[in-house]
């Protein structure tokens, strides 16, 4: 099975190749033979890298040890699903993911491209190929998981304990979904420059991908942000960690893809730049990836720190990065830019959205590269961290957050902005409401706090005046409005969606920094202590033992108005014996949409345990509003004119002429 | 105003707005990264009481003292020079003697540091990068065993 799962991989590595050349010719040659190779060998590359990959998750199921990868990551012990979910805890493994999400989405393009331009269509899978064969040469030369021991050792090393947790089943999958969606975009961008040739009908192809793949991003930061805050025991939901940036790059690029794509797919404007964001995304997932993998930063996140493989990835980038930007270079001038708009519309406010978002990508960029850059030309050693993104991300996305309610209301073309704003009214006054009352009712509100409040509530009011005005609230009789409230695209439901899910992750966020409360101190059993007018007591410290570690589980209950307890809570200090390693599991009670928070620390002389408790108010919006965010993003896909693979008809005859007419 | 004259006007607000954005980050560099010290650099480089760096070393063996609640005070040392640390909150998981920690903070006028977070290795493999050059650097590294 395991070499089976090898000679795939060494295979599927063949057929990139092939998938890079023979397209390409075709197109060049206007092959329709050639051309049509594409397609299948997208489909059985990705059958053979999925054969691959799932022989590798069998090995880790099996707890093959005879393979060097499973022996260091896994261990007979662990529960299976953490078996399983180990196949991508490690570098190689989650290397295989990669391409294994790399050739899905190629085959996907295989699938449901049928409708594509024959010779955009060769180009598009030539490119996605060429990335795939980068990578997978990669993997064979430097990263190969199917190395075998011999001797095989009895047992293996186990898992990073801080991996063996539901988090890393759900993680990396939705991450890479997200990253690697992105290189659609940039094979269809890179398509386009090798044909020298662009319209409103490459916007339409590509902004479902867009949406894809932001949707999973976007899902994949969350569930990353939620991960780090319950595992690592530190109470924060965000580091400004290289890593979790090296994300976040790609997420602010894409969302600004994501509306530029509109601009140009209704207004066929914004062409060029449209285009060349698209690549600039995916150039910041591959970023990401060089940065995680190579090990050039040491976080929690870089499994190995191995030179060769930092150089060969630094490569990779180099290529098509470079590449890519060198192919652009060359033909953008021929490319036909789009129409002039008046500045005041919603293209307008589109214009400014990517201004805003890629100059905030820019300045997450630097902090993020700026340390490596210091080091590599000067003996100091420097850190980038929150207070650097504090001053330079915070100022600018705040008139962005501002300015959102405003987009989806204004007309394109030309549009009234006092006529919106008194459309936007309502929101306002409810926002200025919601500052005063957090401002003179909460205790310990600073101004700050209280503008963030209100930002929140902003957004939140602004997105759903948004679905109002359309359908005609305050015009029409309320069966009317109803009706029209259904008959709107589902992508304006979409926006409002992904902007009401943007307010609730502000106020998520304004309401934990702003009015959370924290305590330290060191209990002795049957001791209370009051947070944020909550009592918990501190039951007692009583040993466990799980499958593969032993713990020392603190138990807490907290204490109704009544004095009995109204719920209970336990945190726990693990102890992996394999990898002698300590880690801390938090305790969490979610009460409303609030958590209170218990991290154990040290036990002392006398029997105490020093225990961190945090009330963080609202903190379950974080992660809420990008479910919502999810959510608008999955309306906007379900939209007609979006769908993938079904086009209208009226659709499929006008880009027949428009080919035809094509010299 | 003409068309052109429109058209200038948005881009040089948008090149103002990128040069204020780039002049933003550039004082945000100078003023809020932390630079890393090693206890022995801590003599030639001027670091002034209330100025963020990060300090690297490792914890000198014995020098762990838990005090009132949930204040610990430690000794960072690179085996040359040792510098006093305290922290209030709870220690990482692999916080140990004689291993390497990184620890962020500023010097109080006493000349003791105070941390307002530590960093320790993440599992037994691995030494927080910094720490491990410095220590190379010093001449005082070991390779760890497996």
């Amino acid at each position: 099975m395991v070499e089976t799962g090898h000679f795939a991989l060494v295979l599927a590595f063949a057929l990139s190749l092939v998938q890079t050349i023979v397209p390409l010719f075709g197109a060049r040659l206007n092959n329709q033979r050639l051309m049509a190779v594409g397609g299948p060998v997208a489909v059985t590359g990705f059958a053979l890298t999925a054969l691959s990959f799932a022989a590798l998750a069998s090995a880790y199921a099996s707890s093959d040890f005879s393979l060097a990868n499973v022996w260091e990551n896994s261990h007979s012990l662990q529960p299976l699903i953490y078996k399983i979910t180990g196949t991508w805890g490690n570098h190689e493994g989650s290397m295989l993911l990669w391409v294994l999400i790399l050739t899905f989405f190629g085959a996907l393009v295989a699938a449901f491209g049928s409708n594509l331009p024959a010779t955009l269509r060769a180009n598009v899978l030539a490119v996605q190929g060429a990335i795939g064969a980068a990578f997978f040469l990669f993997i064979l030369a430097t990263s190969n998981p199917f190395i075998r021991l011999n001797p095989a050792p009895i047992e293996g090393r186990d898992l990073n304990p801080i991996l063996q947790d539901l988090g890393l089943a759900i993680h990396p999958p939705l991450l890479y979904l997200g990253y690697v969606g992105f290189s659609i975009c940039f094979s269809f961008s890179v398509a386009a420059l090798i044909e020298g040739r662009i319209d409103a009908s490459w916007a339409r192809w590509v902004r479902p991908w867009t949406l894809v793949a932001w949707m999973f991003l976007t899902g994949g930061i969350a569930m990353g942000s939620y991960w780090a805050y319950y595992e690592l025991g530190w109470g924060g939901f965000w580091f400004w960690d290289p890593v979790e940036n090296a994300s976040f790059m790609p997420w602010l690029a894409g969302t600004a893809l994501l509306h530029s794509a509109i601009v140009m797919e209704k207004r066929s404007a914004l062409k060029i730049w449209t285009l060349l964001l698209a690549i600039l995304t995916f150039s910041l997932s591959l970023l990401g990836t060089f940065l995680v993998r190579s090990g050039v930063l040491t976080s929690v996140h870089a499994f190995a720190t191995d030179p060769t493989r930092g150089v060969f990835i630094l490569c990779i980038l180099t290529l098509f990065i470079g590449g890519s930007l060198a192919l652009f270079a060359l033909r953008a001038s021929k490319l036909t830019a789009g129409g002039l708009f008046h500045p005041i519309s919603r293209e307008g406010a589109l214009v400014l959205n990517n201004l805003f978002l890629t100059t905030a990508a820019a300045t997450v960029l630097v902090g993020t590269l700026y340390p490596l850059a210091v080091e590599a030309f000067s003996a100091d050693k420097i850190s980038v961290g929150a207070p650097f993104f504090n001053l330079t991300f915070a100022p600018l996305m705040v008139p962005l957050l501002v300015m959102v309610p405003f987009g989806p209301l204004l007309a394109w073309k030309r549009g009234d902005v006092f006529g919106v704003a008194q459309r936007l009214m309502v929101a306002f006054a409810a926002a200025l409401l919601a500052t005063l009352v957090t401002a003179l009712f909460i205790d310990g509100a600073s101004v700050l706090a209280a503008l963030g409040v209100g930002l929140a509530v902003w957004l939140i009011l602004g997105a759903l005046t948004d679905l109002a005005v359309k359908a005609g609230v305050g015009h029409a009789a309320t069966p009317v409005m109803a009706r029209r409230l259904v008959g709107l695209p589902r992508s304006v439901f979409g926006t409002a969606f992904a902007h009401l899910g943007l307010g609730l992750t502000v106020l998520g966020i304004v309401g934990t920094l702003c009015f959370g409360t924290e305590k330290i101190l060191s209990m002795h059993a049957g001791e209370t202590v009051e947070i944020s007018g909550r009592t918990v007591r501190f039951v007692g410290l009583y040993p466990a033992q799980g499958p593969n570690y032993s713990e020392d589980r603190g138990r807490f209950e907290l204490i109704g108005v009544s004095g009995s307890p109204v719920g209970e809570i336990s945190s726990a200090k693990r102890f992996y014996p394999v990898r002698q390693m300590t880690t801390t599991e938090s305790g969490i009670k979610t009460i409303g949409l609030s958590q209170l928070y218990i991290s154990l620390g040290d036990e002392g002389k006398d029997g105490s345990v020093v225990v961190r408790l945090w009330w963080k108010p609202l903190v379950t919006l974080i992660w809420g509003g990008g479910l919502v965010m999810m959510a608008g993003a999955a309306m906007s896909l379900m939209d007609r004119r979006l769908r993938v693979g079904a086009p209208s008809r009226r659709r499929k005859q006008t880009e027949a002429v428009a080919s035809a007419s094509q010299p | 105003m003409t068309r052109k004259q429109k058209r200038l006007s948005v881009i040089l607000g948008g090149l103002a707005f990128l040069a204020a954005a780039t002049g933003l980050t550039f004082y945000a560099l100078g003023q809020k990264a932390s630079y890393f010290y090693m206890p022995a650099d801590l003599a030639t480089a001027s670091v002034q009481p209330g100025q963020r760096i990060r300090l690297g070393g490792l914890v000198e063996k014995g020098t762990i003292q838990r005090g009132q609640g949930a204040t610990v005070a430690f000794s960072v040392t690179d085996t040359h020079k040792s510098v006093k640390v305290t922290y209030t909150g709870i220690l990482p998981d692999l916080f140990r003697e004689e291993q390497g920690v990184i620890t962020e903070g500023t010097f109080g006028p006493d000349g003791v540091f105070v941390a307002d977070s530590v960093l320790a290795k993440h599992d037994e493999r691995y030494m927080p990068k910094e720490v491990a050059e410095g220590l190379k650097a010093k001449g005082v590294w070991k390779e760890s065993k497996k």
